[in-house]
């Protein structure tokens, strides 16, 4: 007889204990407020994700999993593909979610969640779902969402599932010791793209997923940052509320493999930000392309457009781009960024003209 | 295991049982975030972005919960008035 032990007690005085699963009574019908008041957040809501999770120190996904919980609507139903997160949060025979939590495979995350969203309509239609609704949501990586698990993704959007997709995206395949994916960025190194004399780092471009979800033509897509909490937290809330699949592609820095300070990791996602490395937009098929939070800011006062050396300097996954005989690749990489932003004013809707 | 099982035969799946508070992730702190009651104020940016869910607003003021915190200094480092320090743990 295994005995399961409870959560720690710690006393708070006001409001809530700070560790709470998350239980809802059979019929609950209303909806969890969003709160951006801290003082009302931490006294009313509690996170999806436990401390004790083995995440490394200074990890920016569990804040990203974090932020997202505090912008679920009600009943939640968390999908995992294989990765940092998945594995970290559930080393056998622990779990750090505390709330309904599956995981598959590496490949089929939306898959799944596409099942399980079937199986709640079937449920409600006949009567049988004790809730009045039932929200999925996908947390996955930039392995399990730009290459392996894309066709299950493509189909889960195309089948027109009611899921909302969140990629954390480390820009490699951490977990596994920092390999190259789709969603690893030109002259990044890692252990599969090597620097030396012959390589700088990964030769190709950031495959630009949240735009190929775009044209899927799905309810709705958006791009974001944990740093950018209030844009991120009000995006998935949209992201839950559209009927029909969204995609969420969150920017989620990671010490390791980006070879950072673990004390900057929402400093880093600040400064993509501000570099225009990673705009922050939401798309919907009535509104196109909307500029978000600090992006919309900067494209009506780009002074304040830092150059991509501020996103660089601090990673050592970058430090060969910061030697004089690299001048010119670092100059590619910022003219890269600046067409990849000009192109996105032209398409936004609120973008200054 | 004796016999190979067939698909047929093995579990279709592994339940995590127990919670994760029981592991605490404390010890593998190199750094103590330290709060300066006098500076803080109580804005509670740090309980937000903690990665560890190891700050703890008790609806008077904020601590750290060292059972988890791993020391990582997103807390100090994003503190809008500095009242977190970082101070080297001391071996018992
Ligand atoms: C089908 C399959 N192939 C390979 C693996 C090994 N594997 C486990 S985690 C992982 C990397 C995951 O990378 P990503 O999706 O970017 O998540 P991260 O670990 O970076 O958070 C790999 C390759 C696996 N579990 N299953
Ligand atoms: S390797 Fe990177 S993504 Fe994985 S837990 Fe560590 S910091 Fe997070
Ligand atoms: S961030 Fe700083 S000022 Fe704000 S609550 Fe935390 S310790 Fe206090
Ligand atoms: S050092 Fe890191 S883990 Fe510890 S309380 Fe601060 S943010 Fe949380
Ligand atoms: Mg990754």
């Amino acid at each position: 007889m295994v005995v399961v032990k409870t959560l720690p007690e710690i006393p708070v005085k006001k409001g809530e204990p700070p560790y709470k699963i998350w239980i809802f009574e059979p019929g609950e019908k209303k909806e969890l407020p969003l709160i951006f008041n801290l003082r009302q957040l931490a006294e009313q809501r509690r996170p999806a994700l436990l401390p004790g999770h083995r995440m490394c120190a200074g990890c920016a996904a569990p804040i990203v999993v974090k932020l997202a919980s505090f912008a679920f609507r009600g009943p939640t139903i968390v999908v995992n593909a294989t990765g940092c997160l998945e594995v970290s949060t559930t080393i056998y025979p622990y779990t750090s979610w505390a709330v309904p939590w599956i995981h598959n495979a590496f490949e089929n995350a939306a898959a799944t969640a596409g099942g399980i969203e079937a199986a709640i309509k079937a449920m409600k239609k006949t009567g049988r779902l004790k809730y009045d609704h039932v929200d999925v949501v996908v947390f996955a990586g930039d392995g399990g969402t730009y290459d392996i698990g894309f066709q299950a993704l493509s189909g889960m959007a195309e089948r027109g599932h009611d899921v909302l997709y969140i990629l954390y995206d480390n820009e490699a395949y951490m977990n596994t010791g920092i390999q190259r994916s789709g969603g690893t960025p030109k002259y990044a190194w890692t252990t599969t793209s090597p620097v030396g004399s012959v390589l700088p780092g990964k030769g190709e471009s950031k495959k630009p997923i949240a735009e190929i979800m775009v044209a899927h033509r799905i309810p709705y897509v958006a791009t974001a940052t944990p740093a950018h909490w209030m844009d991120f937290m009000k995006k998935v809330r949209k992201g839950i509320e559209v009927n029909g699949p969204a995609f969420i592609h969150a920017l989620s820095s990671c010490d390791r493999g980006w070879r950072h300070e673990e004390s900057i990791s929402i400093e880093i996602l600040r400064r993509a930000v501000d570099t225009c490395y990673f705009p922050l937009w939401e798309w919907t098929p009535e509104t196109g392309y909307v500029l978000t939070d600090r992006s919309l800011v900067i494209a009506r006062n780009p002074s304040l457009k830092q150059p991509i050396e501020k996103f660089v300097e601090v990673q050592g996954r970058f430090r060969h781009l910061l030697r004089p005989e690299n001048k010119e690749l670092l100059k590619q990489l910022q003219e890269y960024v600046d067409a990849m932003w000009e192109d996105l004013l032209k398409r936004a809707s609120n973008a200054p003209r | 295991m004796s016999t190979l099982r067939s698909w047929r035969e093995i579990p279709l799946g592994g339940v995590a049982f127990r919670l994760s508070t029981d592991v605490k992730t404390g010890d593998w702190r190199a750094l103590r975030p330290v709060i300066d009651q006098n500076k803080c104020t109580k804005c509670l940016i740090c309980w937000l972005f903690c990665p560890d869910m190891s700050i703890i607003w008790d609806g008077e003021k904020v601590s750290v919960n060292y059972d988890y915190c791993k020391g990582c200094g997103i807390c100090a480092h994003e503190c809008p008035v500095k009242a977190i320090s970082m101070v080297p743990e001391v071996g018992e």
